[in-house]
């Protein structure tokens, strides 16, 4: 297979602006004359299915949850980046890219992440005309801050809910056309598979989640917005629900998967307190621009927070600012979360469990007054007074790194189309341009460049060049589709073995969190590999799940989301043995400098992997999309 | 700790309704509500009971899914959702009752899960501002003074979880329209609409079969996102100066 990226030719700056000319437009009057069915209403299904329905197009729109406003960009709390150069700090187009290049540890496109920063200036507009309150100064401008290691202030934000407000500034858009009668919304609605038909996607089967119906539904094109896949990991800090259940049916389909080894672990997560966790809270990254990460010199076993007070400066090891004095508290994620970990690892962790590091404020609230710490961080510092009862103004706060987001996802090309015609892939749940390591606030700034700034233009040059003939879901393909999704589900409810769901995906997550985190070795992968094969087998012969297919039944749709985490599993798996080199969130023990830090091989790995499925129980096959660098120069990154 | 749960189940929107009690006997004071509630369905799956359903995603506080009324109270004691109440504000030995949201506008789908798509009529309705994408001013092309986006802001926090009609005796959705009102009504990328906005939704939150406010404020006492009775009395100028000064009155005057 020929992986084509379709980047444009010509200068870094120009690719997307003479990309857009070239081209071909769907007349104004034919629009209408097209369906487009877009899976997921987080920030980029939301932002898309608003933007094509105002074009004209016919949307069908569909979420899971109970309205397409939870969904989980909902959570995102520190912000969204944007070149716009407010604050006449520096930043510019080129620095916003030249950053997320390099923070991307060299593994994206240059000309996709461009691109990004080109158009992530529209996005703060946008967002404003629709009226979502993005934090100001008392001027009345915009305010902004740095974040997550960049030497700018570029970051527009809400208080920390800046996923929030987007996400219902996009919901509202969605509104207006679901009343114009251009979107038709489907809540409570899962997808469980693509229909393909002529080699091209043509439509998809759902599953209504409180009457159990399976239908199928036809469409020109499927946009495929559908989040992450973090919760293989079973503990992360996804939504219960988030699933890679669409985008695995898709892969099965067809399409290829890029990358899927790359996960970010975040340095900021209250850690875990038992085996009843059922998800990890994330402490937004901006704490890291007032808090002091430490631990003790010395190992001093089960340390509360509240003794931690009494702990004299020259016993603790501020360990961050120790090893990287220039970026100290403010590394990337990567490495904020990999040191952590290795502190913890020298037994040097506090709290009960030894897995956690301190998070201290208490020199900022010293030097900017108690009130400036609660007006930037007042929501995060109640939430982990709810969730752990310790109150972080008087004691610092615990932390430990969780999975938080998935760099990898289905492969696309320049126009966000996967390996399948007709299929695309908006934000999270595409591989596209965070490379090996997304940098803070760059996840919502990707997910609505796809919805409102890049897929209306794109879709445009591939429906312009197919008929507007509607197509019967009674063809044998949509009846074909409908009928495996019905014996997957009638299969699995018979199985009626001995271990739950939740069971068997908290062993999927331990095992993947193990040998797949955030550190990685050739002989723990190999036996993640068995682990994840044994599951599987206990999962299709031992599985219990009550009820039946007909009613709202979530362990049900549970099952059907774990078995598709448990497939995955082994491809990342298989993604990470492969990558033989160190690079962002990917840490390979195998691959380390002499210093201990992260060592890329560029000669041999400065490629996108991309896996093509070849069937049940068979080995997926690799295919290489080589990445080409001619503006930046590839350079071990480094933060000290 | 040992705690006895109430819990309200019911299969299906048509079949009647009614408590079973259960008994957990290793609760940890660290879990959260919803994490009680995983313990008590993996318990049941055990015993080959139907688990009970009810909602939840984000687990964070934020989406607005979960929904249980708790010893009377939605979302339970605290000022939070369900799933940032944790185990440790009740005693061991403690009874709790778990009912669903009770309101004629939501009606219960099964045990705890209640559809509550009339709000998503509500802001279809008019909540939002008519802008394409593209084509918009720069975004530092209108200063908005600090206070009002703060307080646009704080309005804006709502998470639509519908806890203030749970709270309300007349089930009055005036909390969460008033939020969504009084966001758009502050903000001067709201304002051209304000008029229309304000009556489409108050005549859809009345269509929905929503009661009237009689203003006992527990819809705020109860909204974990703080969200304030001040947004009621806003809703209530913005709609009664929507309904004296239609734009058919203003617009009509000038012309001929």
């Amino acid at each position: 297979m020929n992986l084509d990226s379709k980047i444009p030719a010509g200068p870094l700056n120009e690719k997307w602006s003479k990309h857009k000319f070239n081209l071909k437009l769907v007349n104004p009057a034919n629009k209408r004359k097209y369906d487009v069915i877009v899976v997921g209403t987080g920030l980029a299904g939301a932002s898309a299915a608003a933007s094509l329905g105002e074009l004209g197009y016919n949307v069908k729109a569909f979420c899971f949850q109970d309205s397409p406003r939870r969904a989980h960009s909902i959570a995102a709390q520190g912000g969204i980046n944007a070149a716009k150069n407010y604050q006449n700090d520096g930043d510019s187009i080129y620095r916003l890219f030249y950053d997320t290049i390099k923070g991307g540890d060299y593994r994206a496109r240059e000309g996709n992440v461009h691109r990004l920063a080109e158009v992530s200036v529209n996005i703060i507009d946008q967002c404003v005309a629709q009226g979502v309150p993005f934090a100001r100064e008392y001027g009345g401008l915009l305010s902004n801050r740095s974040f997550g290691g960049a030497q700018v202030s570029r970051t527009f934000y809400a208080r920390g809910q800046t996923g929030q407000q987007l996400l219902l500034g996009a919901y509202s858009a969605l509104n207006r056309q679901i009343s114009n009668g251009k979107v038709k919304m489907y809540n409570r609605t899962e997808m469980l598979d693509v229909v393909v038909v002529d080699g091209k996607a043509r439509g998809i089967i759902t599953r209504d989640l409180v009457t159990g119906k399976i239908e199928a539904h036809a469409a020109h094109a499927v946009l495929l917005c559908t989040g992450g896949y973090g919760n293989v990991f079973y503990l992360s800090t996804n939504a219960k629900g988030s699933n890679v259940t669409a985008a695995w049916r898709a892969h099965k389909k067809g399409a290829l998967f890029g990358n899927p080894c790359f996960t970010q672990i975040h340095p900021t997560c209250i850690p875990v307190s038992g085996d009843h966790q059922s998800k990890l809270t994330l402490m937004s990254e901006s704490l890291r621009n007032d808090g002091r990460v430490w631990v003790p010199k010395t190992a001093i076993k089960g340390l509360k927070a509240a003794d931690a007070v009494r702990i004299p400066e020259t016993d603790r090891d501020y360990f961050l600012e120790r090893r990287y004095p220039s970026f100290g508290n403010l590394v990337p994620r990567d490495v904020a979360s990999r040191n952590a970990k290795y502190v913890c690892d020298e037994g040097r962790g506090v709290g009960t469990t030894g897995l956690a590091v301190f998070l201290d404020f208490s020199d900022a609230i010293k030097r900017d007054g108690r009130h400036v710490i609660e007006a930037k961080y007042g929501n995060l510092f109640d939430m982990y007074r709810q969730i752990t009862g310790d109150n972080p103004y008087e004691v610092p706060m615990m932390i430990y790194p969780a999975v938080h987001y998935t760099m990898g996802g289905l492969w696309v090309d320049y126009n966000l189309m996967t390996t399948v015609p007709g299929l695309y892939a908006l934000g999270e749940a595409n591989f596209s341009d965070h490379g090996a390591n997304r940098l803070g606030a760059s996840a919502l700034m990707q997910g609505l460049a796809d919805g409102y700034f890049i897929i209306p233009y794109t879709i445009g040059d591939y429906l312009a060049g197919m008929s507007w003939e509607k197509m019967s879901t009674d063809r044998a393909e949509f009846k074909e589709a409908i009928t495996n999704v019905q014996q997957r589900v009638g299969k699995m409810l018979q199985i009626k073995g001995a271990k739950t769901v939740d069971q068997l995906h908290r062993e999927l997550g331990l095992t993947m969190w193990e040998y797949c985190g955030m550190s990685r070795s050739e002989s723990g992968l190999l036996t993640a590999k068995k682990k994840i094969q044994e599951l599987k087998t206990e999962f299709w012969s031992n599985v219990n799940i009550l009820g039946s297919a007909n009613e709202l039944n979530q362990e049900l749709e549970k099952a059907g989301r774990v078995a598709d985490f448990i497939e995955l599993g082994e491809l990342m798996v298989d993604d990470a043995l492969n990558r033989s080199e160190s690079c962002g969130g990917h840490f390979r023990e195998e691959s380390q400098t002499p210093d201990g830090e992260a060592l890329r091989k560029d000669d041999q790995y400065a490629y996108v992997a991309a896996w093509e499925y070849k069937g049940e129980n068979q080995p997926e096959e690799l295919h290489k999309e080589n990445l080409v660098f001619e503006n930046v120069k590839l350079t071990q990154r480094s933060y000290k | 700790m040992k705690i006895t749960v109430k819990v309200w189940r019911q299969a299906n929107s048509q079949a009647k309704g009614g408590f079973k009690t259960y008994q957990l006997d290793h609760v940890s004071t660290d879990m959260s509500f919803l994490e009680m509630f995983d313990v008590l369905n993996a318990q049941l799956i055990r015993k080959g009971e139907d688990p009970i359903a009810f909602d939840h995603d984000c687990r964070e506080g934020i989406c607005g899914m979960c929904s249980m009324v708790i010893n009377g109270r939605p979302h339970g004691p605290l000022q939070t959702t369900t799933c940032q109440l944790h185990m440790r504000t009740f005693k061991d030995g403690d009874t709790i009752t778990v009912e669903p949201w009770r309101a004629n506008a939501f009606p219960v789908l099964k045990d705890l899960v209640v559809d509550r798509t009339a709000f998503d009529r509500i802001q279809q309705s008019g909540g939002y501002v008519s802008v394409n994408t593209g084509g918009v001013p720069d975004a530092n092309e209108i200063p908005i003074p600090k206070k009002v986006a703060d307080e646009a802001f704080d309005a804006a926090t709502c998470i639509g979880c519908g806890a203030c009609v749970a709270a309300c005796k007349n089930a009055s959705a005036m909390l969460f329209v008033g939020a969504k009102v009084s966001q758009y009504a502050l903000l001067p990328q709201g304002k051209p609409e304000r008029k229309e906005r304000a009556e489409r939704m108050v005549a859809q939150m009345d269509a929905e079969g929503f009661g009237a406010c009689t203003n006992t404020r527990a819809c705020e006492a109860e909204c974990p996102k703080g969200i304030k009775i001040t947004n009621i009395a806003r809703l209530n100028r913005e709609y009664l100066g929507a309904v004296f000064t239609s734009y058919e009155v203003e617009t009509g005057g000038g012309g001929e």
